[in-house]
């Protein structure tokens, strides 16, 4: 057994997983807060990524610029679409908003390949890209800003909703809107601060993977590979999110590794994750996180 | 102090509810002709029996009232000289009218400080440390449960519950069933601390309650509710010593209610009415 590339696999996969978490905690946001399932996750970091392209070699600004303008894009973005196209859809049937995020996807695909083209494009090159050594297995640079990046995002986001104002009241309407209005919170802005969090968070994701892969509508796969993370992890938990993000990271990675050394059925990797989905829930229906009411006896 | 104070407080209440009718779903209507005046710095309960509208007028006045898809169709509310009825509920608390819902509703899956930081949700200014440990003077045993508020039990619930609403500094609260579901030593410790609240916050209070007996050894005044009217209001002792109001409100006060004989009675007459 090649132990090495065994490793080697694994620690890709918990690189790659922290980043799913970190889409997935985005997913669990809009879901938590404003109760819709958005199938245009992936989509988020597809627009990110494009915006940030624009910014760097279009507009050729330096990076940190370009990078803020596109976290500024990004939340306007968010704010814009939940006020425009979602808050009109509150009290519609579940699958009619369901419809509506699956119709957002289509339409951002479709609208990123018209206006940045369908082939892969590249950022300039803004970190020096080299492997470094690290327990004996080489890691690019890329990955490792990606690994602190994401570890970053998720402690701003422990930060967030343990201390911040608006966190607390995100959590609030979480959990009873009424409440939360009789408490001087504006559900408009919690649904509309979530959407905007969550695209923002997204893009960041986004033009880190776009970094490492290269920008183009491959990006979105992401909002796929997010669903059996988030089912995983329980659809309202954000530590299940992350939990679920870094399984999966590892269990595609495992499934390439026995793929690649004994089966040879190829593509394994891709499926894996939904086959332990179909197990998992098995056991535990809400997910490995996923919260019933307190009951009080 | 107290006699000159209530000479003068005629002149303009802090709330005032006149003849408003409330309607739900466009259709249901369930307030008709409610009104009601609250006194700067008084406790005012609102009594009557399970779906007179009791909450229905106190989600008019703090706007919550919206968020069930109803309406205040006629008449208006006044607080210290603005009109409310329909306003949003956001802007009615930030004017400082504070509404405690019925059945406690805290947040469940946070802790007693994060509930209490909500509270203050619509403060700008530095006060918010310091009005926690104001609150756990108020209410002690809340200090020590650092768990989930979920896990508390019903009457530390419902402390936590008005605790919060004082983190908003408000002028007015309005206390929705307190009493409800605890145990008749807890709502006697629950009411001393709520006079004590409005002793020293000097916070005006609207208090709605099934339990009248409790309700009105705390309250200056009180209005007496049944299907959508106010039917009978006075101060504590002209209410306190009304006949219906003791037969029906305080569970017969008097000595003969003992026997069996009268207990009968009250049963029928209840019926006809
Ligand atoms: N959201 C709503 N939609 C329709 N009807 C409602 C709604 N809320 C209350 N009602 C009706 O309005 C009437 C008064 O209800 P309300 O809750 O105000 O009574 P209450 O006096 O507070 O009673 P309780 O003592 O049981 O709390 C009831 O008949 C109830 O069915
Ligand atoms: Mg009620």
């Amino acid at each position: 057994m090649n132990f090495e590339l065994l490793f080697q696999l694994l620690l890709n996969g918990l690189i790659v997983g922290t980043l799913y978490g970190v889409v997935a905690m985005c997913f669990v946001l809009i879901y938590k807060s404003t109760q819709i399932v958005n199938f245009a996750q992936g989509e988020f970091l597809l627009i990110g990524a494009w915006v940030c392209y624009a910014f760097l070699v279009e507009m050729s600004l330096p990076f940190w610029l370009g990078f803020l303008f596109t976290l500024l894009f990004m939340m306007a973005f968010g704010i814009i679409l939940q006020m425009v196209v979602l808050r009109p859809m509150i009290g519609e049937p579940i699958i009619s908003v369901i419809m509506v995020t699956i119709g957002l996807s289509i339409f951002f695909q479709a609208a990123t390949k018209w206006i940045f083209g369908a082939t892969t494009a590249s950022y300039p090159q803004v970190f020096e890209t080299r492997s470094i050594n690290l327990l004996g297995m080489q890691i690019e640079t890329a990955y490792i800003m990606s690994f602190v990046i994401s570890l970053f995002i998720m402690a701003g986001f422990y930060w967030f909703f343990k201390y911040s104002k608006l966190g607390l009241a995100m959590r609030a309407t979480a959990f009873d809107q009424q409440v939360a209005q009789s408490l001087g919170i504006s559900v408009k802005t919690v649904f509309a601060m979530s959407w905007a969090i969550s695209a923002l968070v997204s893009g960041i994701a986004g033009i880190v993977i776009g970094m490492v892969n290269g920008v183009s509508s491959a990006l979105s796969v992401i909002g796929i590979k997010v669903f059996p993370a988030v089912i995983l992890g329980g659809l309202d938990s954000i530590v299940g999110a992350i939990v679920g993000g870094v399984i999966i990271g590892l269990l595609e990675n495992t499934a390439e590794f026995v793929d690649g050394q004994y089966l040879n059925w190829g593509n394994l990797f891709s499926i894996a994750p939904f086959y332990v989905l179909i197990i998992i829930l098995c056991i535990k229906p809400y997910g490995l996180f996923g919260t019933k009411d307190i009951e009080r006896i | 102090m107290a006699e000159p104070a209530r000479k003068t407080d005629t002149a303009q209440p802090m709330l005032s509810v006149n003849n408003i009718e409330v309607v739900y779903d466009e259709v249901i209507l369930v307030l008709r002709g409610v009104s009601l005046e609250v006194p700067q710095g008084k406790i005012v309960t609102l009594l009557g029996p399970n779906g007179a509208g009791k909450s229905t007028t106190l989600k008019a006045i703090s706007g919550l009232l919206k968020t069930e898809d109803g309406e205040v169709t006629r008449g208006d509310i006044n607080f210290m000289g603005q009109q409310i009825a329909n306003g949003n509920p956001e802007d009615i608390v930030r004017s400082g009218l504070f509404q405690v819902m019925e059945g406690r509703r805290i947040i469940e899956d946070m802790t007693c400080i994060e509930n209490l930081r909500l509270g203050a949700y619509t403060r700008k200014d530095k006060g918010v440390k310091d009005d926690i440990e104001m609150v756990f003077e108020y209410f002690p045993r809340l200090k020590e449960r650092t768990g989930l508020a979920g896990y508390l039990s019903g009457g530390e619930q419902q402390m936590l519950a008005i605790g919060r609403s004082l983190m908003a500094r408000p002028k007015m609260i309005l206390l929705d069933e307190p009493s409800m579901g605890l145990s008749p030593l807890l709502v006697k410790e629950v009411f001393g601390i709520i006079e004590k609240i409005n002793r020293e916050q000097g916070i005006t209070m609207l208090i709605v309650e099934q339990n009248a007996n409790f309700a009105l050894k705390v309250a200056d005044y009180g209005y007496i509710m049944e299907s959508g009217k106010v039917v009978l209001d006075g101060t504590r002792d002209e209410l306190l010593n009304n006949e219906d109001v003791k037969e029906f409100y305080l569970g017969g006060g008097s000595e003969e209610r003992k026997s069996f004989k009268n207990i009968k009675s009250y049963k029928r007459r209840k019926r006809w009415l």
